[in-house]
């Protein structure tokens, strides 16, 4: 399937690379928009939202039919999940864990799609570049990340006061003692700091490695150049290990968004923990 | 792959997601599951009510039939008495008419033999003066003899 485009994306393997792992971008410097990532990830937004919203209209005491059947399903494994580790009204938290799931899960599906097939697509369109993936794009991690940590943050705030909060700060965990205040603080930002960004980075890295093998694996169909055994070899190797490394990244997809649906959950139920 | 203005971008994008499923995904679907165990928990005690509604009605039912039971064994054991009695009654009036039937019969054929013999006795009076007369070869006149013949009479009558 790689083999296709490689007259367009350029000769060489180097090229083919380079241009998967380029953005359709708008802007300058910091003021640069990534294209592919904001509207892919606003598309499967509103996929997701309007599923879910489809069947919570449809939802009712009765007998639910497949479909809405099935949006319980995941919405009791969430809550199941939540209920677990979060002790409180849990409302919020439900919809935080089920739109990060979900709206993951979309989004890191992406990659299971034919790795030319969006670039095509968007070529038909007259894009040069797509990225479909929007979590393999730090942005989109990144984002996520940050507005767990604000939330973290609200409910410490919340649960503790201002006041409380920033006793907390300084004053935990080496103890309330003027001289300890500065590495108290220091080792609570590196604490607050690291969440987001182990959620971020361990998403991003996840993503980015899954498309990038999947780059590595289209490339053997760079050396097909005819009946030849050697083509053969490496035709039959991309289709294997490509077949391979999909099945086996379904379980990554699942299982990223799932660990970035659990840990924010932690965070704010530890959070709001009186220490 | 740096971090740049699309950051603020998926902050929005991610905020109006979480929002819509806060505001409109999450409460419907949690509203109906609790209606749900609700509606589970009223039909649950609903049957178990109906199973206890249904062994009350069973023994109030075995208790009227008890009763029934009971009131037809009286009833028999009533009706069975009371035919003895009529039958009893029944009995004694019968004898008691049969034993009349026999004393009326009895007076009736004491009469009917006193009758006879009455006739007898005139009878054998007319023949007894019928004999003495031809014995005699004479007429006796009954009316001079009516004094003895009727003294005769009577005392054949007695006799």
């Amino acid at each position: 399937m790689a083999s296709g485009h490689v007259a367009e994306h350029g000769t060489t393997p180097t090229d083919y690379i380079v241009h998967h792992l380029t953005h359709l971008k708008v802007g300058e410097g910091f003021w640069t928009w990534h294209i592919d990532t904001l509207l892919m990830s606003a598309l499967l937004a509103i996929l997701v939202g309007w599923v879910f919203r489809a069947a919570a209209r449809r939802a009712t005491s009765g007998v639910p039919g497949r479909f809405v059947g099935f949006i319980e399903l995941v919405v009791e494994f969430v809550d199941g999940q939540v209920a677990d580790i979060y002790h409180g009204d849990r409302r919020f938290m439900v919809a935080l864990a089920l739109s990060l799931f979900t709206w993951i899960i979309a989004m890191n599906t992406m990659d299971l799609l034919p790795i030319d097939l969006p670039g095509g697509v968007a070529a038909l369109f007259g894009a040069e570049f797509w990225r479909v993936l929007p979590t393999a794009d730090l942005n989109g991690t990144v984002a996520m990340a940050f507005v767990v940590l604000l939330l973290i943050v609200i409910a410490a705030i919340r649960a503790k006061g201002v006041g409380g909060y920033a006793h907390e700060w300084i004053a935990a965990p080496f103890g309330n003692h003027p001289l300890l205040w500065i590495p108290n603080a220091v080792l609570n930002l590196v604490e607050l700091l690291s969440k987001p960004v182990s959620l971020a980075m361990r998403l991003f890295g996840n993503m980015y490695a899954g498309e990038l093998l999947f780059m590595l694996i289209a490339l053997l169909g760079f050396t097909v150049v005819g009946l030849t055994a050697g083509s053969s070899v490496a035709f039959l190797g991309q289709i294997v290990m490509g077949s391979a490394w999909a099945i086996f990244h379904i379980l990554i997809v699942v299982l990223q968004a799932y660990i970035f649906m659990v840990l924010p959950i932690v965070y704010i139920a530890m959070a709001e923990e009186h220490h | 792959m740096n971090v740049n203005a699309t950051f603020i971008g998926q902050v929005i994008v991610f905020v109006i997601l979480l929002w819509f499923f806060w505001r409109f995904v999450v409460p419907p679907l949690a509203q109906a599951n609790t209606d749900r165990q609700k509606k589970i928990a009223a039909g649950l005690a609903a049957a178990e009510r109906g199973q206890k509604d249904l062994e009350e009605a069973k023994s109030r039912a075995d208790a009227v039939v008890r009763e029934a039971r009971e009131r037809a064994n009286q009833i028999l054991d009533q009706a069975n008495r009371r035919s003895g009695e009529m039958i009893d009654s029944a009995k004694q009036t019968a004898s008691a008419e049969g034993e009349r039937l026999l004393a009326s019969a009895r007076a009736e054929a004491g009469n009917e033999t006193a009758r006879a013999r009455d006739a007898l006795r005139r009878e054998v009076g007319a023949l007894a003066v019928t004999g003495a007369s031809r014995l005699l070869g004479r007429e006796i006149d009954a009316k001079a003899h009516a004094q003895l013949l009727d003294e005769l009479a009577e005392e054949i009558a007695r006799g």
